[in-house]
C-alpha cells in the first residue's frame, strides 16, 4: 500500500469514529422499529449492513410491518433514498476522473448523509482509501446497533427511547449548521427549508402526501430555486487549488 | 408480515445500492452546467433541513423537548462541536427536559 493511501485510510478511520458512535445510538432505535415489523435481530442487522440508510430503512421496515408488496418496497426505498442519487452525483465530481470502476463500485456502497458530509469536506480530490477508512466503524456501529435494538429495545424505559430518537436529527444538524455559519446563502436555505417543511406537514392536501414524497418535492424545488437565484461561482478546474467546494 | 423477509431486505439493499452507484460509475466527466452544479451543491443542506424539522419535534414524547433539542443542537453545531457531541447532547436535552416536565 502506498504511503499516501495508508495516511488517507487512517485519517478516514479517525473521521469515521464519531460517525460510527453516533450510528450505534441511532440504529439502536431503528432496531426497535425492525422488531415491531417482525424481523429477527439477525435479519435487521443484515438489512442495516446492506442498506446503510436511516430514513430508507425506517420506511422499509414500515412496508414490511404493513405487509406491502415488493414493488411498494422498491418505490418506497427509491423515494426515501433519492437524495443519495444526488449526493453520489456530487461525489463523483470529487473523484479523479481516472478512478477505477472497482473503486467506484466500493465507494458507492456506503454513501450516507454523514459520510457524504465528511467526504465532500476533504480538501482536493477524494482518495478511495479515505472512504474505505471512513466506512469501517460506521458499518460496524450501524449494524451492531440495529442488532442490539431488536434484542433490547423493548427492555428500555419509554423516556430513554424518546431521548435516543433525536440522535439522528442531532447528526443532521451537526452537518448542516457549520457550513451555514460560513455561507449566508446556506443559512437562509436551511431556515427556509425548515419553515416550508413545517408548512407542508400542516397544510391540507400536501400533508396527505407521505413524508418521503414531501422531502423529495421540497428538496428539488428549493435547491432548484437556489441554483437559479444564487448560482455557485464558476467551476474550479482543479479542486486541489480550491480546497474542494 | 406477508412476504419473505430476505426478499424484502434484498430489495431494500439492491435499490439503495443502485441509487448510489449509478451516478458514481456512469458520470465520469465534470459537470459543466452551472445550474446543475449549484443544484447539487445545495441539495444535501436542503434535504437534511427538510428531514430534520418538524420531524425532530414529532419524534419525542413531548414536542417541547424535541424543540429544545433542535435549539441546543443548532447552538452546539454553530460553535463547532463535533457530530458525536451534537448528537449525544441532543439526546441528553430531551431526556433532561422530559424528566423535568414530568416532575412539574
Amino acid at each position: 500500500m502506498r504511503e499516501t493511501n495508508r495516511t488517507e485510510l487512517l485519517q478516514g478511520l479517525r473521521d469515521g469514529l464519531p460517525i460510527g458512535l453516533g450510528y450505534f445510538a441511532v440504529s439502536f432505535t431503528l432496531g426497535i422499529t425492525a422488531r415491531r415489523a417482525g424481523l429477527t435481530a439477525f435479519q435487521a442487522a443484515l438489512a442495516s449492513f446492506l442498506t446503510n440508510a436511516s430514513a430508507g430503512e425506517a420506511a422499509g421496515f414500515t412496508v414490511i410491518a404493513e405487509g406491502g408488496s415488493y414493488l411498494t418496497m422498491a418505490i418506497m426505498i427509491l423515494v426515501a433514498n433519492a437524495r443519495y442519487l444526488l449526493m453520489s452525483t456530487a461525489l463523483t465530481q470529487k473523484l479523479r476522473p481516472e478512478t477505477s470502476i472497482l473503486n467506484r463500485l466500493i465507494i458507492g456502497y456506503d454513501v450516507t448523509d454523514e459520510i457524504f458530509g465528511v467526504s465532500i469536506a476533504r480538501p482536493g480530490w477524494l482518495c478511495p482509501f479515505y472512504s474505505y477508512g471512513v466506512f469501517i466503524l460506521p458499518l460496524i456501529g450501524w449494524s451492531s446497533g440495529t442488532y442490539l435494538g431488536v434484542m433490547m429495545g423493548n427492555l428500555l424505559p419509554a423516556n430513554l427511547v424518546s431521548a435516543l430518537s433525536v440522535g439522528l436529527y442531532g447528526m443532521f444538524i451537526a452537518i448542516i449548521i457549520p457550513p451555514a455559519r460560513k455561507e449566508r446563502v446556506i443559512a437562509v436555505l436551511v431556515a427556509l427549508s425548515m419553515i416550508l417543511s413545517y408548512a407542508c406537514a400542516r397544510l391540507p392536501v400536501v400533508s396527505g402526501l407521505s413524508s418521503g414524497t414531501r422531502i423529495i418535492i421540497l428538496t428539488v424545488l428549493i435547491a432548484a430555486g437556489a441554483a437559479l437565484l444564487r448560482p455557485v461561482k464558476a467551476p474550479d478546474r482543479d479542486p486541489n487549488f480550491e480546497g474542494g467546494q | 408480515m406477508t412476504g419473505n423477509p430476505y426478499i424484502y431486505i434484498f430489495i431494500m439493499a439492491g435499490v439503495s445500492y443502485l441509487i448510489r452507484v449509478l451516478p458514481l460509475t456512469l458520470i465520469r466527466r465534470e459537470i459543466k452546467s452551472t445550474f446543475l452544479r449549484s443544484f447539487l451543491y445545495y441539495v444535501p443542506y436542503v434535504t437534511l433541513a427538510v428531514m430534520t424539522f418538524p420531524a425532530i419535534v414529532e419524534a419525542t414524547a413531548n414536542p417541547v423537548a424535541g424543540a429544545l433539542a433542535l435549539v441546543v443542537g443548532i447552538a452546539l453545531a454553530w460553535f463547532g462541536r463535533s457530530l458525536f457531541t451534537v448528537a449525544v447532547l441532543s439526546c441528553v436535552t430531551v431526556f433532561a427536559a422530559e424528566t423535568i416536565m414530568s416532575l412539574l
